[in-house]
């Protein structure tokens, strides 16, 4: 019995050093000068310049036109991670809808169809959807970064189950209180499907703010570079004459990994419920 | 209030299934009709077609004197108790009532006042905030009903509303559904396969089978003349017992078994009996035989419920199975022989091939 428990928290305590070392060390190392980062390699421990590094990493403008900040970064990544959440979420919600309460033709053919997009991936047909965008102008905005992947087969998906695991009975009393299609989904199948929505938005949120490939592809202007985006961007620009500011790059990559965790946290107890329940 | 009045109404589902074979039902306003039949029988469909929920596939719905075949649910003024309620989970009790007197654009203070006497009739006033998940069955049963009831609604339809509770609770909730029809005076048709909740609670039944009405009548003409075997078996329990007999040389005999001796005048080779279980008195010793019917019946079981036992029998050794009814806790025996008797009064007689019931059997004279 004891063994077994000491087994247990050897295999957990080995899992959260597993997971936490390398995000202590990038946060450490982001705590000292360039110029020790450069000599003795990555930190383990407290360096004291927190705020020189944070500081500047924040406000002072880089990358190659000096027009863009940590902060411009930051915003510009939370816009694409809430665009591409409740984007992804209201789309699909209202694919969904359509598929699960109204006859029509093909429905189901329709659902399908949506469903094997899903072996489709970006990366797959990365060529047509830039050339689609280059082609309507939408290059370096945000909305080329957002709407171009806003369609979401797997959130249609999650929203179809959850739909048809609904009630008829409950559409049915609506339709006798005289609630008609729009006030259904409004006062009804959304309240009910807040755990679902949270649970997607966590997904998708974090979906959406570590994206890599789309961004590099659709914005050149500096100023619409996201956290992921620019983190790289310090590195290779700063290399040359000078030391490479590996502790400003571990900045950004803590400050990267903050919202998605913010929000994890926070959404947490709703994302199992979520998952593993629906109040019904 | 309102009548309402089904005209030849049918339902064909896809793939040519017929549910529901042309039925015509005239409700009085303010009768509580209750529909009545096994699973399968079109009583759910025909009560989902009065309400809109299914298309009728021909034949008229009337509520009042307006055709409402092409009327969309909410405008036939008629509000529904679903089998699980259908309460909307994240509104509170309040909201769940008034949620569809405010799609209907009434005044707040008018929602407000409709809901209160509502609550306070059903007695859940001490509930409006909570949400469903947090009250019993019973409550959302209440709930439902006021769901209902706020809506002033001209009939009311009921699809199975107690099957979810416990025993006990059905029977006070039976009790308190017929007691708030009764002073609302509101047009009711409730749909149920449990015979007792329809003798219950109906002014008028209607038995169905099959997607057909087998019988239309007050309960107790309906338990006193059933008009088929199929309604004869369904209403009442332990059912009737209906035992095929059929004319020989030696005059009536049951298909199955023998020891009955039973007579009548007929055309007729072979008939249906029936007999209420109720209806069979176990006679003493030696006792007089009179008019009707009159058989040994060799005990198989007994049954006993408290206030009386139910007996299973046959009609001598290996016959047709038959269930009597004795009052009282007095003990039988397996295999002890009993002398039955049941007055003329008392038989039923079924056509044999149509199963439908034949003249009284007053007309035919005895032997």
């Amino acid at each position: 019995m004891k063994k077994v428990q000491l087994l247990d928290h050897a295999v957990l305590i080995l899992g959260a050093l597993f997971m936490l070392v390398p995000v202590t060390l990038a946060f450490m190392t982001s705590t000292h000068d360039a110029m020790s980062v450069y000599k003795d390699g990555l930190q383990m421990t407290w360096g004291g310049h927190f705020t020189d590094t944070y500081k500047t990493v924040l406000t002072e403008a880089s990358g190659f036109t000096k027009s863009v900040t940590g902060l411009t970064m930051l915003y510009n990544s939370m816009i694409l991670g809430f665009g591409f959440a409740i984007g992804k979420i209201v789309i699909s919600m209202l694919a969904a809808y359509a598929i699960v309460y109204f006859r029509f033709r093909f429905g189901v053919f329709f659902f399908w169809v949506i469903f094997t997009t899903l072996l489709l991936p970006l990366e797959v047909r990365i060529l047509p959807s830039y050339e689609i965008v280059q082609g309507l102008g939408m290059m370096n905005s945000y909305s080329g970064l957002i709407i171009p992947l806003i369609a979401s087969a797997t959130g249609t998906f999650y929203f179809r189950q959850f739909f048809k695991s609904v009630p008829d009975e409950l559409v049915e009393a609506a339709r006798i209180d005289g609630a008609g299609p729009v006030k259904f989904f409004i006062d009804i199948l959304v309240p009910l499907s807040k755990t679902m929505i949270a649970a997607i938005f966590i997904i998708m949120f974090v979906y959406g703010w570590n994206q890599y490939l789309w961004p590099t592809l659709i914005t050149t202007d500096e100023t619409f570079f996201t956290l992921v985006r620019g983190m790289k961007q310090i590195l290779a620009v700063w290399v040359g004459a000078q030391i490479p500011e590996t502790n400003q790059a571990m900045a950004l990559a803590v400050l990267a990994m903050l919202p998605p965790v913010v929000i994890v946290v926070i959404f947490q107890s709703w994302f199992v419920k979520g998952l593993v329940e629906s109040e019904k | 209030m309102a009548s309402i009045t089904l005209n030849t109404v049918r339902k064909i589902y896809a793939g040519n299934v017929e549910a529901v074979k042309g039925i015509s039902i005239d409700i009085e306003d303010g009768e509580f009709i209750v529909l009545v039949g096994p699973s399968g029988c079109g009583k759910s469909t025909l009560l989902r077609m009065v309400a809109g929920l299914e298309d009728i596939s021909s034949g008229e719905i009337l509520i009042g004197d307006r055709l409402v075949n092409k009327v969309e649910p909410a405008d036939r003024d008629i509000a529904m108790v679903f089998q699980n309620y259908a309460l909307y989970p994240h509104m509170s009790v309040y909201n769940n009532l008034a949620y569809g007197l405010k799609n209907r654009g009434i005044a707040k203070s008018e929602i407000d006042q409709r809901v209160r006497k509502a609550a306070e009739i059903l007695e859940i006033g001490e509930y409006l905030d909570r949400k469903p998940r947090q009250l019993s069955g019973g409550q959302r049963q209440r709930v439902a009903m006021g769901r209902a009831i706020v809506r002033e609604p001209s009939a009311f339809l009921f699809d199975e509303p107690l099957s979810n509770l416990d025993a006990k609770l059905r029977v006070q909730m039976r009790m308190e559904i017929k007691k708030l029809q009764r002073d609302l005076k509101t047009t009711s048709i409730y749909v149920t396969h449990d015979q007792l909740e329809a003798m219950t609670l109906a002014d008028r039944l209607v038995v169905l089978n099959k997607g057909q009405v087998e019988q239309i009548g007050s309960p107790m003409e309906v338990y006193e003349k059933p008009a088929s075997t199929f309604v004869a078996s369904f209403i009442g329990s332990p059912a009737m017992n209906l035992i095929p007999m059929k004319k020989t040389a030696l005059g009536w005999e049951p298909e199955q078994g023998d020891g009955v001796n039973f007579d009548i005048r007929s055309d007729a080779s072979e008939f249906i009996v029936g007999l209420r279980p109720e209806d069979l008195e176990i006679l003493g010793d030696g006792a007089p035989l009179g008019a009707g019917l009159a058989a040994k019946v060799v005990v198989t079981g007994v049954e006993p419920v408290g206030a009386e036992s139910y007996i299973h029998g046959t009609l001598g050794e290996g016959g047709q199975e038959v269930i009597l009814r004795a009052a009282g806790k007095q003990h039988y025996d397996i295999g002890q022989v009993l002398s039955i008797a049941a007055k003329q009064e008392k038989i039923h007689l079924f056509n044999r091939q149509t199963g439908k019931r034949e003249e009284e059997i007053s007309a035919l004279q005895p032997a």
